[in-house]
C-alpha cells in the first residue's frame, strides 16, 4: 500500500493497495464463526462471545449455526468417533476460505478420555489452524486464537478465490 | 412392644417361587432369579406388588472372577406417600459367557426399552423379544462390546473404522 502524487497523473494524490491485502483485511475483521461446541467449553466460548468478554471486538461476534455463512469453525468440546463424521461434514459444508480453532485439551489431543470413543485430537481428520489448551480455556484465551487467526489471514497472500 | 413389620416379608413371600437366594447389603435387598423366570417375576413385581419404576438395567462381567461371567441386574423402585414406603429391590440373573441371552422385559416396563438396549450395546446381552434390538450409544456397525472386561478399553480401531465408513456414506 502507498500514497502517491506523481505530476503524471495530475498531482491529485491517490492509493495503491493490492487487492488481496484489502480482502484480507475484510476477512479477518468479520470472522463469522460456526460454534461447533460439543461440551463443556462450549460454555466458557459462550462466555466469550457475551458481553463480558465481548469477541465483537474483534469482529467475530456474528455466530451461525449454519456452516454455509461461516468461515470460522471453533470446536470446542470432546469430539468422539462418532460425532467426528458429523464435525468433518460440516466442515465441508463450509465455504473457502475457512480456518478451524481447535478449543480445549479435549479436541487438541483428547483430554482425560484416552478411550476407544474418543478421537484423540481433531487434527485426526480436520486441517487444524489454531490450538487452544487449557480445560476449558479461559475467554481470553480464545480471543487470542482469534486474534492468531487474524495474524495468519493477514499474512496470506492471493490467490483469492 | 412389637417392631412394626418388615414391608419385604409380603414381597418375598409373593415371589419366593422365583428367588433362587437372597443377599442384603447396607439394608439394600438383592435376589437371585433364574434367567427363564424374570418376565413373570418381573410382571408380578408391577402389576400385584407395585413396583411400577424400573430405575435401571445394567450388566456385570465378573470374567474370571466369578461363574457364570455376567449378572444382568434390574434395580426396581415402590413409590410410596411416606419416605418409609418407598422401596428399593434389585434382581440379579446369572447369565453363562456363550451368547448370553434374556427374555426382554420391555414388555412390562416400556422403560427397559432404552436400558436394554445400552445392556446390548456395552456388553453383548442379547434381549430376547426386544421391540428395537439396535445399538443406542456406539455407531450402528460397531463390532466390539466395550465395557467387557476382556475389551481394551484404549483400543480404538472399530470406532476408526466406523467413522470412515460414516464419512463415505455420508459425501456419496
Amino acid at each position: 500500500m502507498g500514497v502517491s502524487s506523481g505530476p503524471l497523473l495530475g498531482g491529485d494524490g491517490f492509493l495503491t493497495t493490492k487487492i488481496s491485502a484489502v480482502a484480507n483485511w475484510g476477512r479477518k475483521n468479520s470472522l463469522w464463526p460456526m460454534a461447533f461446541g460439543t461440551a463443556c467449553c462450549a460454555i466458557e466460548m459462550m462466555g466469550a462471545f457475551s458481553s463480558r468478554f465481548d469477541i465483537a471486538r474483534f469482529g467475530a461476534e456474528t455466530v451461525r449455526f449454519s456452516p454455509r455463512q461461516a468461515d470460522l469453525m471453533i470446536v470446542s468440546g470432546t469430539i468422539t468417533y462418532k460425532m467426528a463424521s458429523v464435525c468433518r461434514r460440516i466442515y465441508e459444508q463450509m465455504p473457502e476460505p475457512k480456518w478451524v480453532i481447535a478449543m480445549g485439551s479435549c479436541t487438541c489431543g483428547g483430554g482425560p478420555f484416552d478411550s476407544y470413543a474418543v478421537v484423540q485430537g481433531i487434527d485426526e481428520f480436520l486441517p487444524v489452524d489454531v490450538y487452544v489448551g487449557g480445560c476449558p480455556p479461559r475467554p481470553e484465551a480464545l480471543i487470542d486464537a482469534v486474534m492468531k487467526i487474524q495474524k495468519k489471514i493477514d499474512n496470506e497472500g492471493p490467490p483469492i478465490v | 412392644m412389637t417392631s412394626p413389620p418388615d414391608p419385604f416379608d409380603q414381597i418375598r413371600e409373593r415371589i419366593s417361587g422365583y428367588i433362587l437366594s437372597e443377599s442384603t447389603f447396607r439394608g439394600e435387598i438383592s435376589f437371585a432369579v433364574g434367567a427363564e423366570s424374570i418376565v413373570e417375576c418381573c410382571s408380578l413385581l408391577k402389576n400385584t406388588l407395585g413396583f411400577t419404576y424400573l430405575v435401571d438395567v445394567t450388566v456385570v462381567d465378573y470374567l474370571t472372577v466369578k461363574f457364570p461371567r455376567y449378572e444382568v441386574v434390574y434395580l426396581l423402585h415402590r413409590f410410596g406417600e411416606n419416605y418409609e414406603e418407598n422401596l428399593r429391590i434389585r434382581l440379579k440373573v446369572a447369565l453363562e459367557q456363550d451368547d448370553p441371552a434374556i427374555d426382554s422385559v420391555t414388555p412390562v416396563w416400556s422403560g427397559a426399552n432404552w436400558l436394554e438396549r445400552e445392556a446390548y450395546d456395552m456388553f453383548g446381552i442379547t434381549f430376547r423379544g426386544h421391540p428395537d434390538p439396535r445399538r443406542i450409544l456406539m455407531p450402528e456397525d460397531y463390532d466390539q462390546f466395550p465395557l467387557r472386561k476382556d475389551f481394551d478399553v484404549r483400543d480404538r480401531e472399530s470406532s476408526k473404522r466406523s467413522f470412515e465408513r460414516a464419512l463415505d456414506e455420508g459425501l456419496e
